[in-house]
């Protein structure tokens, strides 16, 4: 495996040996690795680019992030905007590509620790919802960081449910100015990344008021600091909303506005205007200044949660072979703790989601792809599809690989409390998730109020032709009913066909029940909202059987497309059984309450699970080398690709600022600093030739 | 006072502070407590620092400090029992853990327990006035809950009367012990013992580790902080290498085995009595997984009545977000949770004082029992508690994230619990092995006695997995009783599953390690369903005891608890036909009524918790409820708010908007 030279590891003398526990593990492959990694790339010249930026981006210290673990979270902000600035001057050197794909893979490389992410967030909105001429006005100013933005939606009072925003936006004829305006303390924007500060201007989504009506939430680009002295201006508050669990690059903070005037050009308008005197005008429908958000989401699970669960697979699995205790044989030495049931329990879960949703993800874009732009030229009526896919995705991925991320680091044992193992920030990370970009309840309650109206739709109409008219993602629902599984044995349930009816029949059943339970409220004399709020229990079951459904559906089709990678196939499709039936077991109660499964199957279920494990353990360690990230990015002790994990556990702690003598570490600091100095960075032969000598 | 607080505090149907009185065990006990917070709070040098606004190194400082005034402030204010002691630290230190908490929780009790009397006259005047500050180092790099295989070795020296300490690799380095990194100045070291060319296994040693009056590490020590951690930032986890280093023959702790100067090994009489520390630390764990989760619960419910969001009807202002179901499906089962690990961790600390008793008197025959139980449910009650925090973390939405919130602090702090004093699926096994031994015992006609009684009637029950009508559908949703037996049920039925299952593995293969590794998932599994059952079965004693007036708020909260287990783990319910399809949907039907049940008296029943709002250490948890205020208040006492524009500004922005 020439190709993964550079993978061993930061120049340690004793990383240029893999540890011979971790070597046997990619002994006798039953599969190419190298191919699976061409695959999940989206094909090898992908790999061959993305690794070439990587090396790029792994021999410059500049880029380490080691150092993270050792600063305060202002140290880690300034690391985060010089990273940024490095990295662009980089960019622009080699020419790359604004929307490229080396830049994606050189975020990849550095794990996004980046500032500016919301930056670039709000200016793919200015992209969605500006006219033409203010995507010309305002994107190169955006791009060349001439102004840096801050995407203010979320207020201290006021999160998902967008209509409860109270900023207000109202218009005034007589100067064709809006004034913008927060009235309490619960309006304060709150949250919104790289604002605290960074930012010089905000896009605030504000209450449009015109001429006395309320016409709902709109975009205002709002200048907030003075582009010379980057001071607040007249009528802004800002600053940082004070410590987090994680996330310091991001440089959350508030914004309360008093007053604060902006022309009647800086309201976005590609889907609705107001003219001089006051008229509003609308082009799309009330939900299409949503459509930023459809971007957002799938962007943050494409290129930040699902890559945060995969690392933490990595690492976990890798100190699983490292790690050894107690014994299997009398005679035999200490086991690697990957040979135990019960850890191969708790991370091939991780690891099979890690796989459902690439492909559930790769579905997702794909869908995107095709909408997106139809949606763009105001044809709306793929929107609510699309919504719906990316709200249930959105839900049940951050839920799961928060969860998956979790379970690993509690699987390294008490090193996983270390965050030298890297694992606790990859689970702040990703526990934000949950909530940043829609909370999760609300988020599979919207999903289903879509499921309920196409279940209603699809009992309304029955026919042949009822099912073209349902969106892809449901069509299901209309499928011909299925009381019971015709499994017989254990093997039968390693048929991705049988459960993939299995989990569309249970969606459909706990619709059903959702759908009945309203009816039966609403019979009783319930108003519609008080039935709907009365069975939010159930509704919210409901969406999570949808969600996974078609994750497993997803992958089951994504493997008959590996007919030609039959190895790659029959690897994978462990995994794919493995995520269907682990989630038929812990629902066992379900699929067992309308006679589905019966008490025997159930068994056979578990039996087939865990036959699985012993299989998947064979492959484990290749599965997750086949994500192919660097040592630089995974940024853990435990999980580095040599597996020298304590000789790096330890001489890593020994960095602790909290080791170095009082002196040596004054000193260290003063280098630190030094090191940061900006002139560094405008002079690169100087600074090149600094590292040189060092 | 923010109006819905009062209003939800003036609609409760019953006095929190009578729930508060059972917690705490009684009314005088309420008292007393109360009386010690407000000393502390009364007190002009207690100071309360943030400590989310301070570097690690800060932080601590704080910590020392605290530590170091809260030896003398106990002894001014006369505070020796153990429960006041708790009290009296769980508010003086205000969520700090405490750097030279294993002087008084390990190394003393350590030395007290198996040290010979010249020993303890040596070392335990000194480590309890702090001049000696002690640590624990038995954890290893490579080694944790498996002991034999630790690494550390103490060779006797004959010609020296010394024993020489070494640490031979990389893995046998300690690290975790906590204030080993910077504050300690001893340590107890476990070590394997060799003498006379001969490994005698596991034994104790005082290790001095630094120079006394300069504080520096000892020649032959290695010694510092391992790093920064998840939660626990004040804490100085460390390492420690020991090369050649000798200590006298005298620092091996001797009451029970000895080394004689000439090198001879004594053998101890009995080494059960260890167990004993452990089983106090589990189950003192199992209280502090009640306290947190009770924390986390205040400051969800208490937020959610504050935050309002969405609509439930058009047209109406927003609602409190506790009142849609969603919300309340989240956090009033870990409410219900939070009381029944209260009532469990009060249990446990009589059980351990009333054993510890008999043990006194030289009886062990219910000391394996009590060793199988507090593993259990330590790893029961530990990952119940940890799913619940972060459950009650994720209900506070975004600004839960924020360390505002205050939980993010409680989850970091109490989620090593998870793996510390035994990592939770090893604890879950051991209480596994306990239980097949017990289902050996009944198989050979022996009846077994305690929690594990219900075994005595497997055999005349014969239970078939795949027979169906096997149980007797008896359950009755509004007796706790039956339910208590429906737990019973499924407990039986898990665990007769995997002795089989661990039975027939072992009729296929060579050895016994294997078989039973191949069966540990189901021995798991069985091991929750005992633990599940015993909870429920405390918390339904506890309501026979009660006074009328709190019986039905308690009730509910047993029903909830009770059933929201049914529900989730329904699977194993329907398979056992220990209870029916229609019977589930009875009891989801009467789980949404029992929320609707218990909305009213949701902010009462966290109110009994009775916390301070120094110790909630939240702005969403207030007791006021001024949640947004407070909020905008606490972000502009951070740091980076200092100056107005800031200094990144000049270094890094200003040069790349003039220059790009």
């Amino acid at each position: 495996m020439g190709g993964r030279a550079h993978r061993v590891s930061l120049g340690d003398a004793w990383s240029r040996r893999v540890h011979p526990d971790l070597e046997t593990e990619r002994h006798g492959q039953g599969f190419d690795v190298e191919r699976l990694t061409h695959l999940l790339d989206g094909g090898a010249q992908n790999t061959v680019l993305r690794r070439g930026v990587e090396s790029l981006v792994q021999g410059d210290p500049d880029f380490s992030l080691i150092h993270n673990y050792f600063m305060t979270p202002n140290e880690r902000y300034e690391a985060a905007i010089r990273r940024r600035v490095l990295l662009h001057r980089k960019g622009q050197r080699l020419g790359w590509l604004e929307d490229g794909l080396q830049f994606h893979y050189a975020y990849r490389a550095i794990s996004g620790d980046v500032t500016f992410g919301v930056h670039g967030i709000a200016t793919k909105a200015i992209q969605s919802l500006g006219s033409e001429e203010q995507i010309a006005k305002w994107v190169p100013l955006c791009k060349t960081y001439q102004i840096i933005l801050t995407y203010a939606q979320t207020e201290m009072g006021h999160g998902t449910y967008l209509q409860g925003l109270e900023t207000e936006a109202t218009y005034d004829t007589a100067t064709q100015e809006f004034v913008v305006h927060s009235p309490s303390m619960s309006a304060i924007k709150w949250w919104p990344g790289d604002l605290g500060r960074s930012a010089t201007h905000a896009l605030v989504m504000a209450q449009l008021v015109c001429s006395g009506t309320r016409q709902g939430i709109h975009a205002f680009l709002v200048p907030i600091r003075c582009l010379k002295e980057h001071s607040l201006l007249p009528g802004v508050t800002a600053g940082s909303i004070g410590p987090t669990m994680d996330l310091d690059h991001a440089d959350n903070g508030f914004l309360r506005l008093d007053r604060v005037r902006v022309p009647r050009e800086n309201m976005l308008n590609r889907f609705a205007q107001v003219l001089p005197d006051g008229t509003y005008i609308r082009f799309g429908t009330a939900q299409s200044n949503y459509l930023s958000m459809v971007v957002s989401r799938v962007d943050v699970l494409v290129n930040g949660v699902l890559p945060t669960l995969q690392k933490a697979c990595v690492i976990a699995m890798r100190y699983s072979v490292i790690r050894r205790q107690s014994r299997l044989r009398p005679s035999d030495p200490e086991a690697k703790i990957l040979n135990y049931q019960t850890q191969q329990q708790k991370l091939f879960f991780p690891l099979a989601m890690s796989y459902a949703f690439h492909f559930q993800l790769a579905s997702l874009q794909e869908f995107f792809r095709h909408s997106y732009n139809t949606i763009l030229n105001k044809d709306v009526s793929l929107l609510p599809e699309l919504h719906a896919l990316t709200t249930g995705a959105k839900a049940m991925i951050t839920d799961f690989c928060t969860h998956g991320a979790e379970l690993c680091r509690r699987a390294c044992g008490g090193h996983g409390y270390s965050k030298l193992s890297g694992l606790p920030s990859l689970v702040t990370q990703l526990v934000a998730s949950c909530t940043y970009e829609g909370e999760n309840t609300v988020l599979y309650l919207q999903l289903a109020r879509f499921l309920v109206k196409n279940y209603q739709r699809a009992q309304q109409a029955v026919g042949p032709t009822s099912q073209k008219s349902l969106p892809q993602s449901v069509a299901y629902l209309t499928l011909p009913h299925l009381a019971k599984c015709p499994a017989q044995g254990a093997a039968d349930f390693l048929c991705p066909e049988l459960y993939t009816v299995a989990w569309a029949h249970m969606a459909t059943r706990l619709i059903q029940d959702a759908v009945h339970h309203l009816q039966t409220l609403v019979q009783s004399g319930a108003e519609q909202h008080e039935a709907w709020d009365q069975t939010g229990a159930i509704l919210l079951q409901a969406a999570k059987a949808h969600c996974y459904y078609l994750t497993v559906k997803n992958f089951k089709e994504a493997l008959e497309k590996l007919d030609s990678e039959p190895a790659i196939q029959q690897v994978l499709k462990r995994l794919c059984d493995l995520f269907a039936l682990h989630g038929i077991l812990t629902n066992s109660g379900d699929f067992l309450y309308d006679g589905f499964l019966s008490g025997p199957q159930v068994n056979m279920v578990r039996t087939a699970y865990l036959d699985l494990l012993p299989l998947i353990r064979k492959d484990a360690i290749l599965l997750t080398d086949a994500f192919d990230f660097t040592d630089l990015c995974l940024n853990s002790a435990l999980g580095c690709y040599d597996g020298n994990v304590y000789e790096r556990l330890f001489q890593w702690a020994q960095m602790s600022p909290s080791n170095i003598s009082q002196a040596a570490a004054v000193q260290n600091r003063a280098l630190w600093r030094e090191k940061n100095k900006w002139e560094d960075l405008h002079t690169p032969a100087v600074s090149y030739r600094k590292r040189a000598l060092c | 006072m923010n109006p819905d607080l009062r209003r939800e505090r003036a609609a409760a149907t019953f006095d929190p502070e009578l729930i508060t009185h059972l917690l705490d065990g009684c009314p005088e006990k309420t008292r007393r407590r109360r009386e010690i917070e407000n000393m502390i709070l009364n007190d002009p040098d207690f100071q309360h620092e943030d400590y989310n606004f301070l570097t690690r190194s800060e932080r601590y400082e704080v910590a020392v400090r605290k530590s170091a005034s809260m030896v003398k402030k106990m002894r001014e204010f006369g505070i020796a029992d153990p429960d006041e002691i708790m009290w009296f630290k769980k508010l003086h230190l205000v969520n700090f853990v405490e750097p030279v908490g294993l002087n008084y929780s390990m190394f003393i009790p350590t030395l007290v327990n198996q040290g010979t009397t010249a020993q303890q006259e040596k070392w335990l005047h000194p480590s309890k006035g702090l001049q000696i500050i002690g640590t624990y180092a038995q954890t290893e790099m490579g080694h944790g809950t498996h002991l034999r295989g630790l690494e550390t070795t103490a060779t006797y020296d004959p010609r020296t009367q010394e024993f020489i300490m070494n640490s031979p690799t990389v893995t046998s380095i300690k690290w975790w012990p906590g204030g080993l990194g910077k504050t300690s100045n001893h340590a107890v070291v476990l070590a394997q013992l060799i003498t006379q060319g001969k490994c005698y296994g596991l034994h104790a040693f005082i290790v001095p580790i630094r120079e006394m009056g300069t504080h520096k590490p000892l020649p032959g020590i290695t010694v510092g902080d391992i790093g920064p951690k998840f939660g626990y930032e004040e804490m100085d986890n460390g390492y420690l290498k020991m090369d050649n280093y000798r200590i006298p023959r005298e620092n091996m702790l001797m009451k029970y085995a000895q080394v004689n100067p000439d090198g001879t090994y004594v053998k101890p009489v009995s080494n059960k009595l260890t167990y004993g520390t452990m089983v106090f630390v589990r189950s003192y764990l199992v209280g502090e997984a009640a306290r947190s989760l009770s924390k986390a619960c205040t400051i969800a419910i208490r937020y959610s009545a504050v935050r309002r969001q969405s609509e439930i009807k058009p047209g109406e202002p927003e609602p409190q977000v506790l009142d849609f179901q969603t919300q309340q499906y989240k956090l009033f089962p870990v409410l219900a949770t939070a009381y029944a690990f209260q009532f469990v961790g009060s249990y446990m600390k009589e059980t351990y004082y009333r054993i510890n008793d008999s043990i006194g008197q030289g009886d062990l025959s219910e000391l394996p029992e009590l060793h199988a139980l507090t593993a259990g449910l330590k790893a029961f009650t530990t990952w119940t508690a940890n799913t619940g925090i972060e459950e009650c973390r994720l209900a506070c939405g975004g600004h839960g994230y924020s360390h505002c919130s205050g939980i993010p602090n409680i989850y970091v702090t109490f989620t090593p619990a998870c793996t510390f004093e035994g990592e939770n699926t090893v604890m879950m096994l051991q209480t596994a092995r306990f239980l097949m031994k017990s289902y050996d015992q009944v198989q050979s006609g022996k009846l077994v006695c305690g929690l594990v009684s219900y075994l005595n009637d497997l055999p005349s029950q014969r239970i078939q997995p795949q027979q169906v009508a096997v149980w007797p559908t008896v359950m009755d949703i509004n007796s706790p009783d039956s339910l208590t037996e429906i737990y019973k049920l499924r407990a039986a039925r898990l665990i007769d599953i995997a002795a089989k299952n661990l039975q027939a593995e072992v009729s296929h293969r060579q050895s016994r390690e294997e078989a039973w590794n191949l069966t540990s998932v189901d021995l798991v599994r069985a091991s929750e369903a005992h633990c599940h059952y015993v909870v429920v079965k405390l918390f339904a004693d506890k309501l026979k005891i009660q006074e009328k007036s709190l019986q039905a708020v308690l009730r509910n909260l047993f029903f909830l608890y009770s059933l929201y287990g049914i529900s989730q783990k329904a699977g194993d319910f329907l398979q056992g036909n220990i209870v029916t399809g229609s019977q589930i949907t009875q009891v989801n039907q009467r789980l949404l009524e029992l929320l609707t049940v218990i909305r009213p008296n949701a902010v009462a029943l966290v109110d009994a918790f009775d916390f301070k709002d120094e110790t909630l250490g939240s702005v969403l948890g207030r007791y006021d409820g001024n949640v947004y205020e407070n909020l905008f208040e606490w972000a502009k006492k951070s740091p980076l708010n200092k100056t107005e524009v800031h200094e990144s500004y000049y270094k890094h922005l200003k040069p790349l908007q003039s220059k790009l």
